[in-house]
């Protein structure tokens, strides 16, 4: 048996191995968020029971809670392809940052919106400048900070390094915006789910909820998969492969 | 030591250094980062005078007066150590609810009330059907109605 015959995962650290293998994952991850999602916003809307505080206006924590728990996990994800890419070097962990970034985002504005939307009618305000909120919202420009500046550079590997140094600097936000709630009195509530105690939801709120992250995850897969794909072809697009690739496709 | 090896200990040495100093900016921080002053930190003046400042706590049982012109109203917010008089004219939020917890932003005056500007509700993160709810109430009222059963007794 040749050497190129053994399984390695750094078989797939190359763009030109990734790209195909990123094609053919992509639609089954896009499925699998059509489907959980579908099913987390029927038992949200339809199965879990009314609060017996906040009436129907709860329900938008089926939005709220996994968008936001995605912005913060991403981010992390982002921070970890930064590092990975800084220290050794490898195109496709630089890439995967670079395509990470607006799904994150987009999950952080969501996020503040919905607890705006949120906010109003429970609390009585749209915005405060609480300790959740504000992190929060640092966590938005750190995510827009990191394109623009990526695309603000024109020699790729130095917009990846000043890029992944920021991604890096970035993940302390992470904890502060998780126990800003715990840290410092806030407007913002305590988490109903953590690692330590039981939740403090009916369990069908909890159900809804879990399998509404679960498809947001999926989704933040699937983007991501597409994404690095189209990054692959834009910086690849000087090679062979992706000549040959493009020859395939029209 | 590979070039490799050397960025990954610069790497892990910078973002050690961040944490470090982000705890030590965090922990300057920590009292300036207050959202709201609790009634106890009121009446110990830590909260600023002539400012507007927010008090946070819950709103007393029985303390909400809705006066005659239908907008002002007056309550108590209390942390069940200390309380203070509040005042304030305009649109309460849906979960403002006596025994609730209640942020509000506002002066306190020389007479100790406070004129509330605005107020906000700030609900906790119990999420449960009525039902549920109906029958906790019933199981504390319970369990405080046996405390006053069984208190004579250890007299």
């Amino acid at each position: 048996m040749s050497k190129s015959d053994t399984f390695s995962w750094f078989h797939f650290s190359s763009p030109q191995t990734f790209y195909p293998l990123a094609g053919t994952l992509q639609p089954w991850f896009a499925a699998l968020a059509f489907l959980l999602c579908a099913v987390g916003l029927y038992i949200g809307f339809f199965v879990a029971p009314t609060d017996a505080q906040q009436g129907e206006s709860y329900r938008i924590i089926f939005i709220h809670v996994p968008a936001a728990w995605m912005s913060m996990f991403l981010y992390l994800v982002m921070g970890f392809w930064s590092g990975i890419g800084l220290v050794l070097n490898t195109r496709l962990s630089s890439m995967m940052a670079t395509a990470l970034a607006p799904t994150g985002a987009l999950f952080t504005f969501i996020a503040l919106w919905t607890g705006a939307l949120w906010g109003k009618p429970t609390w009585g305000t749209w915005w405060v400048w609480d300790a959740r909120l504000t992190s929060e919202l640092i966590l938005l420009f750190l995510y827009i900070g990191f394109m623009a500046l990526q695309a603000a550079i024109d020699d790729q590997r130095r917009a990846d390094k000043a890029g992944a140094v920021l991604a890096l600097v970035g993940v302390i936000n992470i904890p502060i915006i998780y126990f800003s709630v715990q840290w410092w009195s806030t407007l913002h509530q305590g988490a109903s789910v953590n690692m330590k105690s039981a939740p403090t939801m009916a369990t069908t709120m909890l159900v809804g909820m879990l399998i509404m992250a679960l498809g947001f995850w999926m989704y933040g897969i699937a983007a991501t998969l597409a994404r690095v794909r189209c990054v692959i072809l834009e910086r690849e697009r000087h090679t062979d492969w992706v000549a040959a690739e493009i020859g395939r496709q029209t | 030591m590979k070039p490799r090896h050397k960025r990954f200990v610069l790497v892990g040495v910078g973002v050690a250094g961040l944490a470090i100093s982000a705890g030590l900016v965090l922990s300057a921080f920590q009292k300036n980062l207050v959202f709201f002053y609790t009634p106890t930190q009121v009446a110990a003046n830590e909260a600023p005078v002539g400012k507007s400042f927010r008090i946070g706590g819950l709103v007393e049982k029985g303390s909400v007066k809705r006066e005659a012109d239908g907008v002002s109203v007056q309550f108590v917010v209390t942390d069940t150590a200390k309380r203070i008089p509040v005042t304030y004219r305009g649109i309460l939020p849906d979960l403002f609810r006596e025994g609730k917890g209640v942020v509000t932003q506002g002066k306190l005056g020389p007479d100790g009330l406070f004129r509330a500007e605005e107020v906000l509700a700030k609900h906790d993160e119990n999420y449960m059907p009525p039902e549920a709810q109906h029958a906790l109430d019933q199981a504390t009222a319970k369990t405080a109605a046996q405390s006053v059963v069984a208190s004579p007794k250890g007299q």
